[in-house]
């Protein structure tokens, strides 16, 4: 009998604790972060799909279109197009093209990415109606105003265009011989013949 | 003439009145829920959330009443209905003020308990008719539920009737008249368990409308959703408002019987239905407030509460107030 009236009074002091941490939290402010009308400021290091970074001294990328980042993708998801422009130095990045939809976010480009020009982006609002919606043109999200021209050095242009000139000389020097050649053959043919004839 | 239209206003004051309370105490206890667990709770439909009870109720409306292959279709059917007629016939002895009251019964207590007790028959209807394992658990578990309960209800129940010596609901607020003292809940003078047996009258009330930590019919973690599992739309719509009116009764009725209804607790402030709403309303608030703060109790755990606590001091203070009534 005594422990059933203890039991009884423990139990309501324990209820009567329960009711005042509730009432405590209810007097407190919300803490939950209001989503769509507030959102986190993502840390530098999350790991968001690729991107390409901007060289603050160039202004632009520092890819060099090595195209390591494609062959090491695991699901093939990079594609890069490149094209030659006379007067710069190795190749131009026409076009780098993420395919986020079987990206695994497993971060071997960056990993072996030379000139270190990509990184991962804090982009994570990745919500969309659509496939395409997902096959992202990194150069295009670099540079959204319009992809700058890229500087043309005029010296490598010179020797550029010297080395063309030589060349299409020395083509046009081949073609010629190769020509000569060729009539020569003819003449000798025709001469072969006639040979054949009387024989 | 008269009388008909006596009739035609309490029952659109009744219908209004019942509306607003279904609609706005779902906010209240989502508000509440939400601030206790440092939430803000509903806030996007209209200021602080207030159109939310509009739009739960629109969207509510238009979904489809499906009847499961295997439910008992009348049954199935007339479950929720049966759920909502009690809830709203009882305000008709609910006295809000002095002479506030739209019929005039004398023995209103006695009706208060008669249509209680239907509606836990909705929900074994409910229960039986889904044709579901989930909530032929949760109806048969209502029942020794609300059997439990009502008994040491009822004994509570009958302590107040032998002090006011009355079962008509006015006259039991009247004979409190006179200051907070005089209320039931302190009238040491008629027995000192008088608090305790507001204390058990209340819990009752709580278990009667089957909400935490009383809901053993509906345990989400244990039964889907009980009873109205397989209800859909207006159907679930139905027993939820049911559940949030039994509310509003079985706290009306505490205020009644143990604080005084429409008294002031200070005999200089003047009486009147502002009292009423203003005891009802804490009342609910704690409801609220207790649900969001206890966890469900086990089915032993609640059968044994009544049988050996509330039971025994109810009766205990039954005979108490026996004999101090016949003693001083």
């Amino acid at each position: 009998m005594p422990g059933y009236i203890k039991d009884i009074i423990n139990s309501l002091k324990s209820l009567a604790i329960g009711l005042e941490i509730t009432n405590r939290e209810f007097l407190k402010k919300p803490i939950t972060l209001q989503y769509p009308h507030e959102a986190l400021k993502m840390t530098p290091r999350y790991r968001g799909h690729i991107e390409l970074y901007k060289n603050p001294e160039t202004g632009t990328h520092s890819c060099i279109s090595c195209g390591m980042c494609a062959s090491v993708c695991p699901s093939n998801c990079i594609t890069i197009n490149s094209r030659k422009v006379p007067g710069v130095k190795g190749k131009v990045l026409s076009s780098y093209i993420l395919n986020f939809t079987t990206c695994s976010l497993c971060g071997q480009c960056v990993e072996n990415c030379k000139t270190g020009s990509i990184g991962f982006s804090n982009e994570y609002n990745l919500a969309g109606t659509n496939k395409d919606d997902y096959i992202f043109d990194l150069l295009k999200r670099l540079h959204p105003e319009g992809i700058p021209e890229p500087v043309v050095d005029p010296e490598l242009l010179k020797q550029e265009e010297e080395k063309l000139a030589a060349a299409a000389q020395k083509a046009a020097e081949k073609k010629a011989a190769a020509q000569k050649a060729a009539e020569q053959a003819s003449t000798d043919a025709s001469g072969e013949a006639t040979a054949e004839e009387k024989s | 003439m008269d009388e008909l239209i006596r009739l035609l206003s309490y029952f659109v004051g009744i219908a209004a009145f019942l509306g607003f309370n279904l609609a706005y105490l779902g906010w209240v206890e989502r508000k509440g829920a939400g601030h206790i667990q440092r939430r803000n709770g509903p806030k996007e439909v209209g200021p602080y959330g207030l159109l939310q009870p509009l739009a739960d109720g629109l969207k509510l409306m238009s979904k489809q009443l499906v009847v499961p292959a295997a439910a008992d279709k009348p049954l199935f059917m007339c479950a929720p209905v049966l759920a909502m007629v009690p809830a709203v016939l009882l305000f008709v002895v609910i006295p809000f003020g002095d002479g506030l009251v739209p019929r005039q019964f004398n023995s209103g207590l006695l009706m208060m308990f008669a249509f209680a007790s239907v509606a836990v028959l909705s929900i074994l209807m409910a229960g039986w008719g889904s044709g579901n394992k989930y909530s032929l658990i949760a109806g048969t578990r209502a029942v020794s539920q609300n059997i439990a309960f009502e008994i040491p209800m009822l004994i509570t129940a009958i302590t107040i009737v032998m002090i006011t010596g009355t079962l008509d609901l006015s006259e039991i607020v009247r004979y409190q008249d006179g200051g907070f003292w005089r209320w039931n809940i302190f009238r040491l003078d008629k027995s000192i368990l008088m608090p305790a047996s507001f204390l058990i009258f209340y819990i009752c009330s709580m278990a009667e409308t089957n909400r935490a930590p009383f809901d053993l019919g509906e345990a989400e973690s244990e039964l889907v959703a009980g009873y109205h599992t397989e209800y859909g739309g207006m159907g679930f719509g139905l027993f939820m408002m049911a559940e949030y009116a039994n509310l509003v009764i079985g706290c009306s009725l505490t205020t009644i019987l143990f604080l005084g209804g429409w008294q002031s607790p200070f005999g200089i402030l003047p009486d009147g239905p502002h009292w009423f709403f203003l005891k009802m309303y804490f009342l609910v608030w704690c409801f609220v407030w207790m649900r969001w703060t206890f966890p469900r109790v086990t089915l032993w755990g609640l059968l044994n509460l009544s049988w050996k606590y509330l039971i025994p001091f109810s009766l205990v203070n039954l005979l108490l107030t026996a004999l101090f009534i016949k003693v001083f």
